[in-house]
């Protein structure tokens, strides 16, 4: 029992003992959406610091991750009764990202093991935490799919191997394409370098996807003083609605 | 030009909304129907969600309304005293309608609930007007056709008598308040004025002539809307400013436009195209709900 625990701290320790390290920089540390956003692109780049020359235990590979903020989710199926196709039933996902995108820099799995993957969650369904289907539900791998899926065919969700470039076993770089429907948040950025499947340095960055502006200061009123902004978005609908008729009247006469 | 709408967190085209907007108010204009019957299914359409879209309707609609009222005041075509007892169950039936809407999402059938709302009422409405519309028309081709309008039926026998002067009528508070009531419930549920429900009901329930009921109903959607404007944002956050304006700026243009459109056609003409329009999105609605749709799966919120 100790041996194992003893094993598991080892292996948990090892990439921070690994005589590779990642450096990395972001093109931004911080997205602005602002009303005319319509999405964004960041350019994730960097290099592996070493001490010795690399080791022979295969060639470098890099992962890299960009999440958005998580949140529970419901995911619901149609099926046909009485005639119609109404919600019967409902599988709640714990966790879900808001926007998840993974680039490699070769096919997912030769750059990383399953038990890599299950210890980082960096494949997408191994981003998305999903503990239990209600009894009735027999086939719940069903709804993470679904859930994959629609969030892919927004491009809320990415896979993108093979985008990640590496350059003499020390450079690289991707860019990783953020879609107009961005929720807002802090964003993590991973990066994992790895050989033969196993992860041998990470590091993380986190971006700030945030509100400016008019879309700031509308959103802070709405959640804040709601009365405030629905009588403010009245009196402007009702100034609208007045302007307008006074102004046909005057080009009538 | 693209445009990120803060509340809905979506990014869409700014003239897309503003056409949007236009088509509706040229409707509201023309058949006194706030057009929320339109506007509601094509924001879903465009990817806002049922409950964004239901509510930002709802605001966009006092716009529409308030310039198409103007308009009609100025043609004395607004029953003062009927608006007001139809608001006062209007603004009752909204209140319900919020706390069902709620209850709804909660369990996931809200989005059936709207489109079974809309298969069923439009349905019913639209083949009701075409019908009459038709016979009106047809009555006025043969002409000696003796044309009844008021006829005496339970609704006269109700207590509460009131005069109503501009419409010509001395009937029961009743009727008025419960078709109200109907339309405040409907008005919070599908994101529309209700105008579409309302104008028939006056026109065939009430016996009110049909100059002063596009002017009626509107003045009665007004005050109905903003009321479920307030709930919607104060409740669940979910009115976008700057969609609203988008569709309104459009929707005030639109809708003067519909209005100079409708004085110039024949009462019955008008009442036929809207009842084709009715038939339309009624249609369209229930195919969705009889075929099989190619995504069976849809995401949705935690309850809180």
């Amino acid at each position: 029992m100790i041996l194992r625990l003893l094993m598991i701290f080892l292996a948990l320790a090892c990439p921070a003992l690994a005589e590779e390290e990642v450096v990395a920089g972001l093109s931004q540390n911080r997205v602005a959406i602002t009303a005319n956003f319509d999405g964004s692109e960041i350019l994730i780049f960097g290099a592996v610091k070493r001490e010795s020359p690399p080791p022979g235990t295969g060639p470098l590979q890099v992962v890299i991750t960009v999440a958005g903020p998580s949140q529970p989710i419901v995911v619901r199926r149609k099926e046909k009764r009485f005639g119609i196709w109404i919600n019967t039933d409902a599988v709640e996902v714990d966790s879900a990202p808001s926007f998840y995108a993974v680039a490699t820099s070769g096919p997912m799995n030769e750059v990383l093991k399953d038990i890599e993957d299950l210890r980082y969650k960096i494949s997408i369904p191994r981003a998305i935490r999903s503990v239990g289907a209600p009894m009735n539900i027999a086939d719940s791998a069903a709804f993470t799919d679904a859930l994959i899926r629609i969030r892919s065919k927004k491009g809320l969700y990415q896979l993108d191997a093979n985008t990640v470039n590496v350059a003499e076993e020390t450079l690289f770089d991707t860019s990783i394409a953020l879609p107009a429907n961005l929720t807002e948040g802090s964003y993590t950025a991973r990066i994992f370098l790895t050989r033969s499947g196993s992860v041998v340095a990470a590091h993380e960055r986190t971006i700030d996807v945030q509100k400016v502006g008019l879309e700031r200061w509308l959103f802070n009123l709405a959640h804040e003083t709601p009365l405030a902004y629905a009588i403010l978005t009245l009196v402007i609908a009702i100034s609208a609605g007045w302007g307008a008729s006074a102004i046909f009247k005057y080009l009538r006469s | 030009m693209q445009i990120y709408l803060p509340i809905a967190e979506v990014s869409v085209n700014a003239f897309l909304l503003l056409g949007l907007g236009g088509i509706v108010g040229i409707l509201s204009g023309m058949f006194g129907v706030g057009g929320g019957f339109l506007i509601t299914p094509l924001l879903f359409f465009i990817g806002i969600t049922p409950s964004v879209a239901v509510a930002t309707g709802a605001a966009q609609l006092v716009a529409a309304s308030f310039s198409g009222v103007l308009t009609q005041f100025r043609r004395k075509a607004v029953d003062l005293r009927m608006g007001t007892v139809l608001l006062v169950g209007g603004l009752l039936g909204a209140g319900l309608g919020i706390q069902l809407f709620n209850m709804l999402r909660a369990m996931g059938q809200v989005d059936l609930l709207v489109q079974l709302s809309y298969v069923v009422f439009l349905g019913l409405i639209g083949a009701l007007m075409f019908y009459e519309s038709l016979r009106a028309i047809l009555r006025t081709r043969r002409p000696g056709a003796k044309v009844v309008r008021h006829k005496h039926n339970w609704i006269h026998n109700l207590p509460f008598k009131m005069k109503f002067r501009t419409s010509g009528l001395y009937i029961s508070v009743i009727p008025p308040i419960v078709v109200g009531l109907l339309v405040g419930i409907l008005a919070a549920i599908m994101g529309v004025g209700g105008g579409f429900i309302m104008v028939p009901a006056m026109i065939y329930l009430l016996g009110m002539p049909t100059k002063v009921v596009v002017g009626t109903s509107l003045f009665q959607i007004i005050f109905v809307t903003a009321f479920t404007t307030i709930m919607h944002a104060t409740t669940n956050h979910t009115v976008d400013m700057m969609l609203a304006v988008l569709l309104l700026i459009g929707g005030v243009v639109g809708a003067q436009i519909g209005t100079q459109l409708g004085g110039r056609l024949k009462a019955e003409q008008l009442r036929i195209l809207l009842a084709l329009m009715v038939l339309a999105v009624c249609g369209k609605l229930a195919l969705d709900l009889l075929l099989q749709p190619t995504e069976l799966y849809s995401l949705g919120d935690i309850a809180r």
